[in-house]
Parts: C-alpha cells; sequence; structure tokens
C-alpha cells in the first residue's frame, strides 16, 4: 500500500547522473530515500551470443569492446581463457607487456573515476583537472599500443606490440608526472572540506554486508574485505612483482575514493617495477586457429573489480559459449543496499562510487512472458521448460536423455 | 516623458541590464574555464545561446497550469529588472528612491526565487517539484542572513533608503569597514540566491535534471536564464552599494568605471567560488546557514549598534 | 588539516597558464597522433596475392579483396564498418596492408564511407572530406 507522502522519482533509464542507461526507481520521503528498485536489461547487445560466431582472433576485438574502459581487461580475461585450453605458454615479456598496459588502464580508469566523482557532486574544477591528468595516460597507452581505448595489444599466444627502450622512457617519465598530480589529489581528498563533507558516511556498506552481497574491487576493499584476484590468484606477471592491497575501513563513498587514490600510487610503483625487470625475447607464440576441446574460467582483477570469464572450446575454429561476468554485475546488488535511507541528493555519488560499467553489465534480458504478454521475471523451471521445448522443436530431445541419467544415477 | 522611457528602456533599464547580463555571464563562464585550464565560449556564447532560445518551440506540459507556467518567467525578470533603478550606481542617488526602498529591494529580489519556486511546482514534473521545494527550503536558509545584514548596514547609517545609505557612507568614509563581516555573509548569501555552486542544490544538475527549470524550453527558458543573468548584476550592484560604499563623489565617468570595478570583482568571485567548492546537500546548506551565519549577521547588528552608540552622534 | 578551498591556489596559478584545451577541428596538435597508431588501412596491390586472410580475420566484415584481373586484387573497405584493430596487418603473410595514422574519416554521406583502395598506396584517393588539409 503505497504511502501519499511518497514520490517515485524516475532516475533512468535517461538521467544526467547516468552515464549509461540503467532504471533506479526511487520512493522519496522527502529528501530521504526509502526504497530503490534497480531494472537492467537496458544496454544488453548480445556480444555472448555474437562470440559463438565468430572465430577466436574475431572475438578478440568484440571482447574488447564490453567494456568502453576496462577493455583490455576483458580482452585479457578472454584470452587467458583460450590459452589455458588450448595449452600455450606465452612468453615473459609478453605477460610483462599485458601487465604493463592493465596498470596502465587501472591509471586511466581510476583518474576517469576521481573525475566523475567530482561532476556528481558538483565539484567539476576536480573533474577537469584529473581529465587533463588522465591525458597523460592515454597519450602513453596510444603511442605504446596504437589506440588510446581499444588496445588490441593482445593476441592468442601473446601481445601484438613490443615496447622500445624510448617508451619505456616515456613512461617512466610520464609515471613521475602522474605520480605528483595524485599526491595532490590525495591531499584535496583528505582536506578539502566541501568535498569531504558530501563523502563520508554516504553509501554505507558494512563488512559483513560488503560480504553478504559479494561486493568486488575497490567497493569490497573499502569496507575492509581484502581480495585482490592479483595476489589471491596471479596472473600474467604479477607473481613476480610486489604490491599491496589497499584496504580501507571507512566502509563509505570517502573510503572507496581514498582506496582508488592509494590503487593509484600502487599501481605506479608496480609499472616502475615491471619495467625495471623487463625481460628479453618473443612477445609471441605460435597459437592454432583451431582450439582444442574445453572448457575454463579466467578471473582477471579490472579496475572496478574482479572480472569472470567462462569459455567453452570444441575443437573448431569458434568457441562454444562464452560468459562475461563484470564486475558491476557484483556491485549492483549492494548499491540499492547503500542508496536506503540516504539523500536523493547523495544517489548520484553512491551509484557512481561502484564505478558502474552498465554496458559490461546487461549481459542477460527479461524475456517476456508470452503467456499473459507481460514483462517479468521469469522464475527458472518455466525458463528450463521452454528450452526443453524448443530443443524439441529442433528435434533435440532432452527427456530421454534425462531419464536416461534418471536410470543411471537411480542405479 | 521621453526621458523616463529612455531610463526604463535603454540606460539602466532594460537593454543596458541586458548587455551586462549577458556579459557577465560570459565573464562567469570564461573566468570558469580559464581557472579549471580551460579555453572557455567565446564573447559572444551567451548572446548566442539566448537567440537560440528564443528561436526553439515552447513546449508546457499537458499537467502543467499554462497560465502559471508562461507568466512566471516574465514577472521573475521584470522584477529583476525593476529593483536595479532602486541602487545606487556610481553617484550617491539611484534613479528612484524613497526613504524604504530597501524592503522594496530585497522584496524585488526575492519575487524570482519565487517564480522559480511557482513555475517548477506548477510544471508537476517530479523533477521540477523536487527542485522547486529545494528552491523554497534554501530561501528560508539565506534570506535571513542576508536580510539583517542588510539591514545591520542601514541601521549604522540610520536610513531605510540605499541612496540615503550611500550618501551617509560617502559623508563617512571608512565606515563601511565596520560590516566586512555582513560583506562576507551577504556574499554567501547571494551565491545561495543565484544558485551558484556549492549552493546550486535546486538545479543540481546530476540530481534532479534542472531543477524547476526542467519542463521549461524555447522562450520562457530564455527569460528564466536572462533573469538569472540579470539577478548576477543586480544583486552584486546592491552589494557593491551597500557594503563597498566608496568612489561615489568622482563625477559620473569616473564613478561608473569604478561602479564596474567593483561588480566585475563580485562576478570573479563568484566563478571562483565556483571554482573551488563542491555541491553542499541542502541539510548541509541549511545547517550552514542557520548555525552560522545567522549568528554572525546578529553579531554585526550587535556591533553596528554599539558602532552607533560610540561614534555616530 | 580540514581546510576549505583546498584547490585555490591551483586554480589561481592556471589562470596564468595556457588552456590545455584547442579548438578542434580548427587548430589541430602539430605533433599529431603518436608513431604507430593505428588509423585508415593501406593496400598495396602489387603485394597482394589474394588468399583473402584479411577478409577471414576481419572482426566485421569490413574489408573485402576483389580479383579484377590475373594477379591483380582491388581491396574495399567500409569505413564506416572497420573498427581499425588492424587484424588485417597482422594476418598478411605479404605485407599488402599497412595501417596510417589517418583517422579523421568521418562523412556525411554513407556512400562516401566505402573506400577502393587500389591506387597509388602512398596516396589513397578516393577518400572521403580530408579535414586534416591545411
Amino acid at each position: 500500500m503505497p504511502d501519499p507522502r511518497d514520490v517515485r522519482v524516475p532516475i533512468g533509464p535517461q538521467h544526467p547522473a547516468l552515464k549509461e542507461p540503467e532504471s533506479f526507481l526511487i520512493t522519496l520521503r522527502g529528501e530521504k530515500i526509502t526504497s530503490v528498485n534497480i531494472r537492467m536489461g537496458y544496454n544488453h547487445r548480445g556480444i555472448e551470443k555474437a562470440c559463438e560466431e565468430r572465430t577466436y582472433i574475431q572475438d578478440l576485438y568484440l571482447i574488447e569492446r564490453v567494456c568502453g574502459i576496462c577493455s583490455h581487461a576483458h580482452s585479457t580475461c578472454f584470452v587467458q581463457a583460450v590459452e589455458e585450453i588450448a595449452g600455450l605458454e606465452i612468453p615473459a615479456r609478453a605477460k610483462y607487456i599485458r601487465t604493463l598496459i592493465a596498470e596502465l588502464e587501472r591509471v586511466h580508469s581510476h583518474l576517469l573515476w576521481l573525475g566523475v566523482a567530482g561532476h556528481e557532486i558538483g565539484f567539476d574544477t576536480l573533474l577537469m583537472y584529473t581529465w587533463r591528468d588522465r591525458e597523460v595516460v592515454m597519450d602513453l597507452l596510444a603511442s605504446i599500443t596504437g589506440n588510446r581505448v581499444n588496445y588490441g595489444i593482445n593476441t592468442i599466444g601473446g601481445v601484438r606490440r613490443d615496447l622500445d627502450a624510448s617508451q619505456i622512457e616515456e613512461t617512466l617519465k610520464a609515471m613521475d608526472i602522474l605520480e605528483e598530480r595524485t599526491k595532490y589529489y590525495v591531499g584535496i581528498a583528505q582536506e578539502e572540506i566541501t568535498l569531504k563533507k558530501r563523502l563520508s558516511g554516504v553509501g554505507k556498506l558494512s563488512y559483513e554486508d560488503a560480504l553478504r552481497f559479494g561486493a568486488v574491487g575497490p567497493t569490497g576493499r573499502a569496507s575492509g574485505v581484502a581480495r585482490d584476484v592479483r595476489r589471491d590468484d596471479p596472473y600474467a606477471a604479477y607473481a613476480e612483482i610486489n604490491f599491496n592491497v589497499i584496504t580501507d575501513n571507512h566502509c563509505d563513498v570517502y573510503g572507496r575514493t581514498v582506496v582508488r587514490l592509494k590503487e593509484l600510487l600502487e599501481a605506479f610503483s608496480i609499472i616502475r617495477q615491471l619495467l625495471k625487470k623487463f625481460p628479453d625475447g618473443p612477445i609471441v607464440v605460435k597459437a592454432p586457429r583451431k582450439i582444442p576441446a574445453g572448457e575454463t574460467v579466467s578471473r582477471y582483477e579490472a579496475p572496478r573489480g574482479e572480472d569472470l570469464h567462462y569459455v567453452r572450446a570444441n575443437g573448431t575454429e569458434k568457441p562454444e559459449r562464452v560468459k562475461v561476468r563484470a564486475p558491476t554485475l557484483a556491485n549492483v546488488q549492494a548499491v540499492s543496499h547503500m542508496l536506503e535511507d540516504g539523500y536523493l541528493a547523495d544517489m548520484p555519488i553512491v551509484v557512481a562510487a561502484i564505478d558502474p560499467c552498465f554496458s559490461c553489465t546487461d549481459r542477460m534480458s527479461l524475456v517476456s512472458n508470452l503467456d499473459n504478454h507481460r514483462t517479468d521475471v521469469l522464475p527458472w523451471e518455466v525458463l528450463r521448460r521452454r528450452g526443453i521445448e524448443h530443443y524439441k522443436k529442433q528435434g533435440v530431445d532432452f527427456s530421454v536423455l534425462n531419464k536416461k541419467l534418471a536410470n543411471v544415477l537411480g542405479k | 516623458m521621453l526621458k523616463q522611457l529612455f531610463i526604463l528602456l535603454v540606460f539602466p533599464g532594460f537593454l543596458f541590464l541586458l548587455t551586462s547580463g549577458l556579459l557577465a555571464e560570459f565573464i562567469d563562464r570564461r573566468l570558469y574555464a580559464r581557472l579549471q585550464n580551460r579555453q572557455g565560449p567565446p564573447w559572444f556564447q551567451p548572446l548566442a545561446d539566448f537567440i537560440k532560445l528564443l528561436g526553439k518551440e515552447d513546449i508546457v506540459p499537458q499537467e502543467a497550469d499554462t497560465t502559471v507556467f508562461r507568466l512566471m518567467p516574465l514577472v521573475a525578470l521584470s522584477a529583476t529588472v525593476a529593483a536595479f533603478f532602486y541602487i545606487p550606481l556610481w553617484g550617491t542617488e539611484a534613479m528612484f528612491s524613497f526613504n524604504g526602498d530597501i524592503i522594496v529591494v530585497l522584496y524585488l529580489l526575492m519575487l524570482p526565487t519565487l517564480c522559480f519556486f511557482l513555475g517548477g511546482w506548477y510544471s508537476r514534473s517530479v523533477f521540477s517539484s523536487i527542485g522547486a521545494v529545494r528552491v523554497l527550503t534554501q530561501l528560508f536558509a539565506y534570506e535571513v542572513p542576508l536580510f539583517i545584514c542588510i539591514l545591520a548596514s542601514s541601521l549604522l547609517a540610520n536610513t531605510w533608503s540605499l541612496s540615503g545609505m550611500a550618501a551617509f557612507y560617502s559623508k563617512h568614509p571608512g565606515y563601511w569597514l565596520f560590516n566586512l563581516i555582513g560583506f562576507g555573509i551577504a556574499f554567501i548569501s547571494l551565491l545561495g540566491k543565484l544558485e551558484k555552486v556549492p549552493f546550486d542544490i535546486p538545479e543540481a544538475e546530476t540530481e534532479i535534471v534542472a531543477g524547476s527549470f526542467t519542463e521549461y524550453s524555447g522562450r520562457l527558458l530564455a527569460f528564466f536564464r536572462l533573469t538569472i543573468d540579470i539577478e548576477l548584476i543586480v544583486g552584486t550592484s546592491l552589494l557593491a552599494a551597500v557594503f563597498l560604499p566608496f568612489g561615489f563623489g568622482v563625477g559620473p565617468y569616473i564613478g561608473f568605471v569604478i561602479y564596474i570595478l567593483k561588480v566585475l570583482l563580485l562576478v570573479a568571485l563568484v566563478s571562483l567560488s565556483r571554482t573551488i567548492f563542491a555541491r553542499l546537500r541542502i541539510d548541509q546548506m541549511i545547517n550552514l546557514c542557520w548555525k552560522y551565519l545567522a549568528p554572525l549577521a546578529f553579531l554585526q547588528v550587535l556591533l553596528n549598534l554599539i558602532a552607533k552608540g560610540v561614534m555616530v552622534k | 588539516m580540514k581546510k576549505r578551498g583546498k584547490v585555490l591556489r591551483q586554480v589561481l596559478s592556471s589562470l596564468f597558464k595556457k588552456p590545455v584545451t584547442t579548438h578542434y577541428p580548427f587548430e589541430k596538435e602539430k605533433s599529431g597522433m603518436p608513431k604507430g597508431f593505428r588509423g585508415k588501412i593501406i593496400f598495396h596491390p602489387s603485394r597482394c596475392i589474394g588468399c583473402k586472410m584479411c577478409m577471414r580475420d576481419c572482426p566485421t566484415g569490413a574489408i573485402n579483396i576483389k580479383k579484377i584481373g590475373e594477379k591483380q586484387f582491388e581491396a574495399e573497405i567500409d569505413l564506416g564498418k572497420c573498427i581499425y584493430c588492424a587484424q588485417c596487418v597482422d594476418s598478411c603473410i605479404k605485407k599488402a596492408l599497412e595501417y596510417s595514422k589517418d583517422f579523421e574519416l568521418a562523412s556525411t554521406d554513407r556512400g562516401k564511407l566505402k573506400v577502393i583502395l587500389d591506387a597509388e598506396p602512398e596516396k589513397p584517393n578516393a577518400e572521403p572530406e580530408k579535414p586534416t588539409e591545411k
């Protein structure tokens, strides 16, 4: 029974606070949020299905475009899975280059986030400054990989481009500039009072809740959940690098800001270590066009959190199934919890604080219920029944198989 | 008769305010951009925006109250322009003045804010309504410190007319230094009135789209935008007349230059505060106004009463 | 520790700095794009053997190699489809394809986006509007 004092405010699918379409239906009492209803699926692009129609090489570039910011994250995660199935061991230099690009990407993503966060709380100067400084790393990425965002550096069996000595020097120089700037931003975050007032105590997510909702990446780490795939399940060259997993106990948006800023400083140190140890040798090994049958899951610590790809190969040139679980999907559950009992004014910054990437997240779509011509969520049983019917029409009858299986299990 | 018309329409009336308002918007935007290390818009951008909006279609929402919706931008604009005539600019005499015109000016300056509220409220859209409520909430927060500060200044001058105040302060040079606290408070309140960062809460873009103005478009929006520009000029002129009352007795030409410099200084301060602060939340804004600004404003009154008793015989 | 207007000093010093933004496209950076930037594809018809590996690997199907005569091939590329990944350059075993730094390829005419790359390799003709020229 809706209370007459309640106002329902639709934030999205089209709203200036959201950079991508997603619907947050907010119920307000005065300026306070009483409940939030999140609906996703406005950005579904059918990428997973499209992957099944293309060869592994083509998929690389498609997967890279899952996300506009962490493009290297998705492409590396996918290519790692494929290499694991094919049993390829990539050269050490390729590993280092992949790690280098990954960290540069983290730098650009976190700086971008800081600017967006500034904009959401009406602090546009921070946005202009961080994005200006972000150009340093963008130019660097363009010069190393050949493009500003969709780097296209990965290929199955290694990387496509090598770094020369001048590029290494350029990178080290850029790191010095960026480190100085980042320290300045740390100073702003710690001292500027209007900024601190808007960030601290907002969007609380306790340690228990972070675990319960499965928050990943900086969102989880700002609530004290010390989880980082780079340390827990090292990939690429991370096993050979010393770095700290940054955590914070503020459990609010301010904590998430601090975690990201400190991660930036950590990223600079990782990049310096990488360039110091840079091994010589080839950058790519020959990969077969047809990947042998097999399946695997690959994990990757993207700037927004843990990214997960599942790939199943069937011995042909094309994968049989690709599944992408982007970090935002893991974090979005926590958002509605964080928003409740907060102010409407804090809604943009709370949503922005998980660094959402909705187009990464929208892997599934709602199926409209043909029985009563309404759009609603179908229960698993209904979906399963539909699937069986669908395959029956195509001549595949699972019920026979199921019976056989039941017999086997029964015996 | 012709002179009256000239005053109303050309100088210092509508035409002067139009140009100076658009110019002030340009200076504000350009300075804001340069402070952020950007190029910023060219000088004709505010005018181009204004003309563009004039050429666009007016859309009135079906649910909205058409009369109020259409009337509000015009009322807001005319109230702001009317307020300007009572403010002394470079001489001690304003165009029109009578004892008690301070109250009229403050009232006329409150009207646009009320119009923003009514326009937003009668748009009937969710974002407009929330914006409208915030406009009103914010009004109650900044208006009291602003009034008290200006009244404190007039208390010292012992007059209820802005022209009289200007005359008093130019006769007693240096007395305006008593009002420095009041100047600071009035400036902060002015930021609230002009809805500039950190007090742009009623039109916080990332939360409620454009607040009260969400449903406005075309000519009506152009008038609202113009009102805000002119309000910037009128508000800074008022502050300049009340709190920076010097350079009045030097003739119209130099006096005009001094007046322009004062307004420019205040506009620059507005841009600067827009650059260095983040937007506050409405509850934080009210806290700030009632916890700190209002008591400080009363302190100003007390100070002026003592000063009056001791110095002005 | 806590301060209001922490950015004040930086902000005021920006007043005396040259703005970092430029009036693109009227003003362009002199240094241009970095070396190795992946822009528009260049085709060397004399080296092409018509194996069509580039067509096979192109993720978007933007490139199309046509036989126009005995051992003569032309490459048609749809700039609207091309994602400038340069996989075709990697796939080409005869190095008949190359990338240039040219990236300002937008056009209001869909037809102009289909470009045939069969002429002089260094100066590809039949280009859409080329705003780079001063």
